[in-house]
């Protein structure tokens, strides 16, 4: 994709994050930290595509220590954001 | 199956794109989307949490099957595999074992813990992709990289490795390793500026040259501003460094989307960046701090000394668990205010039962949060989820500060600077025009605090404990709303 194919799909994207986030309700903005901690760990495309790789040893191990800690993050983050989520209740019991 | 013909026709950089891959990365940008839009009520929340699941898992599947291992042979390399999916596991393991253990008064460590860990990916993804440019479809014939794409990767492995020593410096503060006092370095700006500016330029220069010493100096440099820049901030704007480093999160994922050519990436990266700066901004908002003046570093250096010395000694009502209990059962209108102490204190699973007390002998009970009431956006909320209070009992600031007027007892418990009159009145106050809740209105105010000598974070005394309407309970928070409950329990016979 050339360069300002993507820099558009980035400028509408950081409208649509502005939006979406300010319609986040404050009760929620721990939760809100987590998630997005979870969902910016899709930097693992980048570490699986290097580890996948062939060609460059040192490469591939930075890949695969890549892959580790953003998979830390992701099943730590959207863990901790459900269990977070759970402990909301409404009245009423 | 021929792996060779696939993988060529799907190259994720800025080559051939297989179209079938960038319209699974789109799909699960818009999941991830659709994540945030969930938070907008506590109601589909955990729905949202579930689409960001689906999301991930189509962006991690669509780059295993469009970049799978293949050997000198042509032929899927097992070995490389099996290596991909036990660093995925054990990542799972250490992760999930991680979100089940952590205490709820932690989450702020455990963010920054994570920042870190987006921050530490990212430098080593670039590096990756500095090391072998082929592989990630960004260099020409003869090896070189690709200019645009240099400056990404420029961008990426700054805000990676800012991001990363910055989280490390907010982890150990706020996790006590290290104190939450400023770290001033002298001529620490003309330092700063320096190094900013020469991560600026070096990353021009790699433009034009792509030796090794370049991209490992900027990376270097990064590492060092990172580390920088976080320590001259003190433990009270720690809810604003917290907020700061997700933004820089989501832009290190940007600029390796941009790197990659993958609209998932960039579509997340943008939502979180824009997410950590609209938190970074409301946190500053609800300090009254310009965000200059956070990153300037310094608050709460020397209040607590300036203003000890001179403090008059001013009369004031002491009281007992009794008098509290009596007060509040009368009541018509109660409101808690918790703040911060509450929560190191352990006292949020007692508070919640002398609500429940309190709502049985019919008193109305609210809960008022400040937005820095905790050591992160929102994090008092949590905790009094935690311990059960049901979310539509608790209110944010602005919405429960006109009813302080009409309630019979405001019930602070652990906070103090976000109760302090001072903020509306008093031009000289180190937190003049701070939103404060507006406690001194009510008809009474019962303040739980341990002693009489300590101040809050901004260092500076509170008139609510002098006023007529005023009782103090001093003692520790847990310990005060047990002896509540059990008053509250005895005066039921």
């Amino acid at each position: 994709m050339d360069f300002i194919a993507i820099f558009s799909i980035f400028i509408l994207a950081c409208f649509v994050g502005y939006f979406v986030v300010w319609s986040v309700t404050p009760a929620l903005h721990t939760p809100l930290m987590s998630v997005t901690n979870a969902i910016s760990s899709v930097i693992i495309v980048g570490a699986l595509i290097a580890s996948a790789a062939a060609g460059s040893a040192s490469s591939k191990w930075l890949g695969l220590a890549a892959v580790v800690m953003a998979s830390i993050n992701i099943f730590g983050g959207f863990a901790v954001t459900s269990r977070m989520l759970a402990m909301y209740k409404k009245k009423g019991r | 199956m021929d792996i060779q013909a696939i993988l060529s026709a799907a190259t994720g950089g800025h080559g051939a794109v297989n179209p079938y891959a960038a319209i699974a990365y789109l799909v699960s940008g818009i999941l991830f989307i659709l994540a945030l839009r969930g938070l907008s009520s506590p109601a589909t929340a955990q729905n949202g949490n579930r689409f960001g699941m689906i999301g991930m898992a189509i962006a991690v599947v669509t780059t295993m099957l469009t970049h799978t291992p293949v050997g000198a042979d042509g032929l899927l390399d097992t070995i490389s595999l099996v290596e991909i999916l036990v660093a995925i596991g054990i990542g799972a393991v250490i992760g999930i074992v991680m979100a089940r253990k952590i205490a709820m008064t932690a989450m702020p460590q455990l963010v920054a813990a994570f920042h870190s860990l987006v921050g530490l990916a990212a430098v080593a993804v670039a590096a990756a992709a500095y090391l072998n440019p082929g592989a990630f479809g960004i260099a020409d014939a003869a090896g070189q990289i690709h200019t645009v794409s240099r400056v990404e990767m420029g961008l990426g492995i700054a805000i990676g490795a800012i991001t990363f020593s910055g989280s490390v410096i907010a982890f150990l503060k706020l996790n006590g390793n290290m104190s939450g006092s400023p770290i001033m370095l002298p001529g620490r700006h003309v330092i700063n500026l320096g190094t900013l500016a020469a991560i600026v330029a070096l990353t021009a220069w790699f433009t034009q040259d792509q030796s090794p010493w370049v991209f490992w100096t900027i990376t270097g440099l990064s590492f060092l501003i990172g580390f920088l820049l976080i320590i001259p901030i003190g433990g009270a704007d720690m809810p604003v460094v917290v907020s700061m480093l997700n933004s820089y999160s989501g832009w290190a994922a940007a600029a390796m989307g941009f790197t990659l050519g993958n609209t998932a990436m960039i579509i997340t990266g943008a939502l979180v960046g824009s997410s950590g700066a609209i938190l970074s901004y409301i946190m500053c908002r609800a300090m009254n701090r310009s965000f200059i003046s956070v990153i300037a570093g310094g608050f709460g250096a020397d209040a607590a000394a300036g203003d000890g010395g001179s403090k008059e000694q001013r009369p004031w009502k002491p009281g007992s668990a009794d008098d509290a209990a009596f007060l509040m059962s009368q009541a018509e209108n109660v409101i808690i205010v918790p703040g911060y102490g509450m929560a190191v204190a352990q006292a949020q699973h007692a508070l919640r039962e002398m609500g429940d007390l309190l709502k049985k002998e019919g008193v109305n009970v609210k809960y008022a949060i400040h937005p820095v009431a905790g050591r992160m956006p929102g994090h008092m909320n949590v905790l009094l989820a935690e311990a059960n209070v049901p979310y539509d009992e608790v209110f944010e600031l602005e919405d429960i500060n006109g009813e302080f007027a009409q309630c019979d007892v405001a019930f602070v418990i652990g906070a103090n600077d976000v109760t302090n009159p001072s903020a509306k009145t008093d031009k000289t106050s180190p937190i003049y025009g701070m939103p404060v809740l507006d406690v001194e209105k009510a008809k009474t105010v019962l303040f739980v605090k341990r002693s009489m000598g300590g101040v809050g974070y901004a260092g500076v005394d509170n008139d609510v404990f002098y006023m007529d309407q005023t009782m103090m309970l001093l003692g520790d928070a847990k310990k005060m709303a047990d002896d509540i409950v059990k008053a509250l329990n005895g005066g039921g016979h």
